[in-house]
């Protein structure tokens, strides 16, 4: 277990930085934990984070990258729905990276 | 797809009384990645898992029967009911979730993925598979 | 001597529910809980083992299922964990056919 400071509140983490409780997620802890990987939030990150939160409530699963890649391309257009683009927004893995700013489990079948 | 194996995944327990239908879901989630033509049967309790309106919140469990609307996602297409253990249980196919997957082909028309089939028929499915996980 | 008998699990995957109706004696109760409110389902094949008795099946069971009342045998009572304390409490003893 660990922790990250956001504005004063602490939030809990595990031993690879997700949120403990996806519940307490909120902007700037997203925004905290982004800045730690070196990462700027851009609006076209907030469209995928948003996306895999949405996704969750309704789902209640974090999508595998190949789904994801594909909901993006029919929701947000062919070209944002490719690899390349996502790679580019989160360098260490579309599901991987943006779960974890969204506050979400690690994807299923994620190693 | 010609050297695609046929995975068959066959539920007959209940959900929440046991891990097993929250563990099938999960194994069949991760190997979806792996491009194999993947098919599901709910038969025995089975069928429970598939039941609409469930709500979890008086039990302190999560409630995992919205993830089997994400099958289509995962391209999954091919959910057999078994028709005899519906019946023996008093339900119907009214009772169970509506699960559909989009065609790509057909400008991501959506299909039902559900098909009920009676034993008999259950029985030639399983028949033409490759290889059967049973949970 | 009144005891409450508890099944657990689906009818028809273990003979629990078999067996405890079978044993049950006059003023006996069963209550339902977890995989075993499957038993409290009408119009389905296990129906007929609740004849004749007192049963109760625990609410917060029934809706992790998506079970609604409508689709109870009639008669079942439906209780909540402080429903389920008030039987414990009612019977001189409690079996749970594990």
């Amino acid at each position: 277990m660990g922790s990250i400071e956001a504005n004063g509140k602490t939030y809990e983490t595990d031993e690879e930085g997700y949120l403990a409780d996806l519940n307490s997620w909120d902007k700037d802890v997203a925004e905290v934990m982004a800045k730690i990987d070196d990462c700027e939030l851009t609006d076209n990150h907030w469209e995928v984070i948003n996306f895999l939160r949405e996704y969750y409530e309704e789902y209640q699963i974090a999508p595998a990258v190949r789904v994801l890649t594909k909901a993006i391309g029919k929701k947000l257009g062919k070209d944002k729905g490719n690899s390349k683009y996502l790679y580019e927004l989160f360098p260490y893995g579309p599901a991987k990276q943006a779960c974890k700013y969204a506050g979400l489990p690690k994807p299923t079948g994620c190693v | 797809m010609s050297d695609a194996k046929k995975f068959m995944y066959i539920n007959r327990k209940a959900p929440y009384g046991t891990i097993y239908a929250w563990e099938s879901l999960e194994v069949v989630l991760i190997g979806a990645a792996f491009e194999q033509d993947v098919s599901l049967a709910f038969m025995d309790d089975g069928v429970y898992q598939l039941t609409k309106g469930q709500d979890t919140s008086g039990i302190g469990m999560k409630n995992f029967s919205p993830t089997y609307s994400a099958l289509g996602d995962y391209e999954v297409s091919k959910i057999y009911v078994e028709k005899e253990s519906l019946e023996e249980r008093g339900l119907t196919l009214d009772d169970l979730q509506h699960l559909v997957w989009e065609d790509e082909d057909e400008d991501y028309a959506e299909k039902d993925s559900i098909r009920l089939v009676s034993r008999a028929e259950l029985a030639d499915v399983l028949a033409g598979q490759d290889v059967l996980f049973n949970f | 001597m009144a005891m409450l008998h508890v099944v657990n699990k689906s009818p028809y995957d273990a003979c629990n529910l078999n067996t405890a109706s079978s044993i049950m004696k006059e003023g006996d109760q069963l209550l339902l809980i977890e995989d075993g409110v499957y038993g409290a389902m009408k119009n389905a094949k296990a129906e007929s083992l609740l004849n004749g008795l007192k049963v109760s099946v625990l609410g917060p069971d029934l809706a992790a299922r998506g079970i609604s009342q409508d689709k109870l045998v009639d008669g079942i009572d439906v209780v909540d964990y402080a429903g389920f304390v008030d039987l414990v409490e009612a019977n001189d003893k409690v079996q749970s056919w594990l």
